[in-house]
């Protein structure tokens, strides 16, 4: 476990998030809370809301009810190219890349996004030296530039999960979404991925979904348990751990806490 | 306008709204079901139309002919099932849009060289030839009642499929799954067909009813089609319930426009069609 | 082919294409120019289609559009000037695109094809039940556009082989227009959402506009192509807002390969070539007056079995290696 420590102030503050599908709760009164400088990861069992408050945080979805207050205002209802534009990043469990494109075409389209002057209709695309740096860059951070000219459909399932990251990082946010990033990655992968996200974690404000236990605790500075679309607890990994509640919810506080 | 006219008016309205449903009601069966959008909708709108014709003209009744015709358009619908549109399942809807195009062409062309190209009247039965006296002077056609109350069964008939069939549960909840259709135990590609056979059967049917009224001609299919396109569009695709409320809208709409503003009649419809995009792009009744 | 080749081919096939009136017949000369007006129409349908993933089956609106504003700003037995009224009815095609895209774009998939027919239909209604152009009888165009500089004649359009060469002119500076574009970042944009129109939101592209701005280019230039039409028959009628010329383009589209412009052209003169052939009462007598049931098996046969087109066959035969550079 890792000895992480708090800092840096509050850019992401979560209100009584909610969102209901007809009778359906999915997400009932999340408040939480993510800092520049720390990793807030979220954690519980499959169907507990968690990305469903993703997509509530990323614009994919309108919530029912609740705040969302990045940098004094309130973005909660906000379109997903607006929360984007805005500099707060996600990444998908499902990997949701541009596949018939090349790795360098999915990072350059992504680090265009950027630039309004990029409507520009005469120029060829990649005239721009500063969207091509962008892209270059995201692809080293991470580990992809030995693969820039190959199509995004021929790389294996943990390539596309790090192009799934650098399209993300090609934007430049400054908070960061990462809906399960070591989905379907083998140890070696995992490690990596951890590395990279310990990295970012200085300059972003990153809250991670993930069920690799071994990675929450790697990376957690702040834990979130989730169950039935309610916070069950919140605070530090340590706090987490010794609550009763999160240990009354699993049965003798092992199945979740110990992997 | 008095009263009786306004009556009448209404009653022409519903009219057109039920036979509009029932057209629009199977192409939004066939989408529902099987995702596929089928241009040709209409054509078979009018391919039921012209048999209803010939085959009264050989029978000397429409009646007659109706019977002979439904189960003629059913063997139809499961033809073309099983040998064409099978094929488009899986497939964009582009493909869907440009092969039923073709098909549109091949039928137009067929009708061309076995019926030709006049306009033909359609007598009404006999049974159904009378009229009911509103007032002293105006009088309200059976047929036209008769073929409200045929739309009406049909309407409830549907209603009772939908609601409360296991058949109707997956059209209810949207499905184009083909897992979740043979989970529930049935022949998948039986119930595709099956189905096809009953959407194309339902717009033939209104054809052939309503021939009588509108007397059989050429450009029938294509102008029945883009009505139905709006009332979908109106109505929100696979919505059974939106298909009536936007058939009976549109059909109001049109006779009243018709009487009323004759010169931009034929606009009220993409009017209407164009409030609804603005105010709600699924529809009414249709999932966002 | 090598890239060499690749770049100097569309120049030798337009110095081709240039030297064609000297061959002396008129009805080939006019075939062909038939099919350089078809060839923009499919372009810009493909920019709509191969290019941004809308399926448009209104297509004809804009080209029928085009036609009848010709129609309406040419006097009775005077020439109108092609400096103005070809950019006028360009602008009014560009003004109805961006008024019915607002609408339009509010709907996806299924529902788009079928209001923009719909909308091409309305457009059908106002010029077939209005007087507006002649009702269902249509208008006529008596004298054709000048295009004059001073008082001196640029080029005389009644003369077959000049209308020929603004034809051509037209189609190969909608060519060079639509390749730049479409190599710009707008044009990867347009195709970044073709294929992920989610992901393109999710990270910052406010997607509308850009689908507004394509379905806004797509109808200015169909408008060309609709103006140049109007030009060569002297007549405009309702029949060219039809849904029959929707369903057309978009095969020729289809047929052509979409996603690529030459693939559009190619597809619009086999197309026009098909039409002329099936229809051609000297080879096949009674059956050429319903040559649309042979172009209906044709479209099926290609919606059945050629989906990539023509250049997806062209594809097949030069099949790259998958991990060839490629970004499309």
């Amino acid at each position: 476990m890792s000895d992480n420590t708090v800092s840096g102030e509050s850019i992401l503050r979560i209100r009584g998030l909610t969102k209901r599908f007809g009778g359906l709760v999915a997400v009932s009164n999340v408040s939480l809370d993510l800092h520049v400088g720390e990793v807030h990861v979220v954690i519980g069992p499959n169907g507990a809301g968690k990305t469903t408050l993703t997509n509530l945080l990323s614009g994919d979805l309108p919530p029912t009810s609740g705040e969302v207050m990045f940098e004094d205002r309130n973005i909660a209802g906000c379109t997903s190219d607006h929360i984007s534009r805005l500099g707060i990043g996600r990444s998908y469990q499902k990997t949701n890349i541009f596949l018939p494109f090349t790795v360098f075409e999915n990072c350059r389209l992504a680090a265009q996004s950027r630039t309004p002057h990029a409507l520009r209709v005469f120029q060829p695309a990649e005239g721009y030296a500063e969207i091509n740096r962008r892209a270059e860059e995201a692809m080293a951070a991470a580990g992809l530039s030995h693969r820039a000219g190959r199509v995004a459909a021929t790389l294996s399932h943990g390539e596309q999960r790090q192009l799934e990251i650098a399209m993300c990082l090609a934007t430049q946010p400054r908070v960061l979404l990462l809906d399960e990033p070591l989905a379907g990655m083998g140890p070696h992968e995992s490690q990596r991925m951890v590395e990279l996200i310990k990295k970012l974690t200085a300059d972003h404000a990153i809250m991670l979904i993930e069920h690799d236990m071994d990675a929450v605790f790697a990376l957690a500075h702040r834990l979130t348990v989730m169950v039935n679309g309610e916070v069950l607890e919140s605070g530090t990994p340590a706090e987490v751990r010794s609550s009763p509640a999160v240990q009354l919810a699993y049965l003798g506080g092992e199945e979740l806490l110990h992997d | 306008m008095d009263f009786a006219f306004f009556l009448i008016q209404l009653l022409n309205g519903l009219q057109y709204g039920l036979l509009l449903f029932l057209v629009a009601s199977g192409l939004t069966l066939v989408f529902g079901i099987m995702g596929i959008i089928n241009l040709a909708h209409g054509s078979f709108y009018m391919v039921g139309a012209y048999l209803a014709w010939s085959l009264a003209s050989l029978t000397g009744s429409l009646t007659a002919a109706i019977l002979l015709a439904i189960p003629l358009t059913v063997v139809l619908g499961m033809a073309l099932e099983r040998l064409l549109f099978r094929h488009l399942y899986q497939r964009d809807h582009l493909y869907q849009v440009l092969l039923t195009y073709g098909l549109i062409l091949v039928f137009e062309e067929l009708r061309s060289l076995i019926w030709g190209d006049d306009v033909h009247g359609v007598a009404v039965p006999a049974l159904l030839n009378a009229s009911i006296p509103l007032t002293e002077n105006l009088s309200y056609p059976v047929y036209r009642l008769a073929i409200s109350g045929v739309c009406l069964l049909l309407a409830a008939a549907l209603y009772f499929l939908i609601q409360k069939t296991r058949l109707g549960m997956m059209i209810r909840a949207g499905a184009s799954n083909r897992d979740m259709v043979q989970s529930l135990g049935i022949d998948i590609k039986l119930i595709y067909t099956l189905v096809f056979a009953l959407g194309i059967a339902l717009a033939a049917f209104a054809g052939m009813i309503n021939a009588p009224l509108s007397s059989v001609f050429p450009n029938m299919g294509s102008q029945v089609l883009i009505i139905c396109f709006v009332v979908v569009v109106i109505g929100g695709i696979g919505s059974v319930k939106g298909a009536m409320a936007a058939s009976l809208m549109i059909g109001l709409a049109e006779t009243f426009g018709q009487v009323l503003v004759p010169e931009v009649a034929g606009m009220i419809v993409y009017v209407l069609m164009a409030m609804v995009l603005v105010w709600r792009p699924e529809g009414l009744f249709g999932r966002s | 082919m090598n890239s060499r080749l690749q770049q100097f081919l569309p120049w030798f096939v337009l110095g081709l294409l240039a030297l064609f009136p000297l061959v002396e017949s008129t009805f080939y000369m006019q075939l062909l120019t038939k099919m350089l007006i078809m060839g923009i129409f499919a372009m810009s349908l493909d920019l709509l289609v191969g290019y941004t993933g809308l399926v448009s089956f209104g297509h004809a609106a804009y080209f029928g559009l085009a036609g009848y504003a010709l129609a309406l700003m040419t006097p009775k037995y005077e020439a109108v000037s092609l400096w103005w009224s070809l950019p006028a009815a360009i602008g009014v095609c560009a003004l109805f695109a961006l008024i019915t895209g607002m609408l339009v774009l509010r709907t996806r998939g299924i529902y788009f094809i079928m209001v923009t027919l719909a909308f091409a239909q309305m457009l059908f209604f106002v010029f077939h039940d209005t007087k507006l152009g002649g009702g269902s009888d249509g208008a006529y165009i008596y004298v054709k556009p000048a295009l004059k500089l001073g008082d001196f004649d640029l080029a005389n359009l009644e003369k077959p082989e000049q209308f020929y060469w603004l034809a051509l002119f037209l189609m190969a500076a909608t060519y060079l227009l639509l390749h730049r574009v479409l190599g710009s970042s707008f044009g990867r944009a347009l195709l970044g959402i073709k294929v992920n129109e989610h992901r393109m939101r999710a990270l910052g592209f406010p997607v509308f506009r850009y689908q507004l701005a394509s379905f806004t280019l797509s109808g200015a230039l169909a408008g060309i192509a609709g103006y140049l039409a109007a030009v060569q028959y002297g007549f405009v009628n309702p029949e060219i807002l039809s849904w029959h010329q929707s369903g057309a383009v978009l095969m020729m589209v289809i047929l052509g390969g979409m996603g690529t412009l030459y693939g559009s052209v190619i597809g619009a003169c086999v197309f026009v070539l098909l039409q002329e052939v099936l229809s051609n009462q000297a080879w096949f007598g009674v059956a050429a007056k319903h040559w649309q049931l042979a172009m209906g098996i044709f479209i099926i046969l290609v919606a059945l079995y050629l989906p990539q087109g023509l250049a997806g066959l062209a594809q097949k035969f030069r099949s790259k290696p998958v991990t060839e550079v490629a970004d499309e």
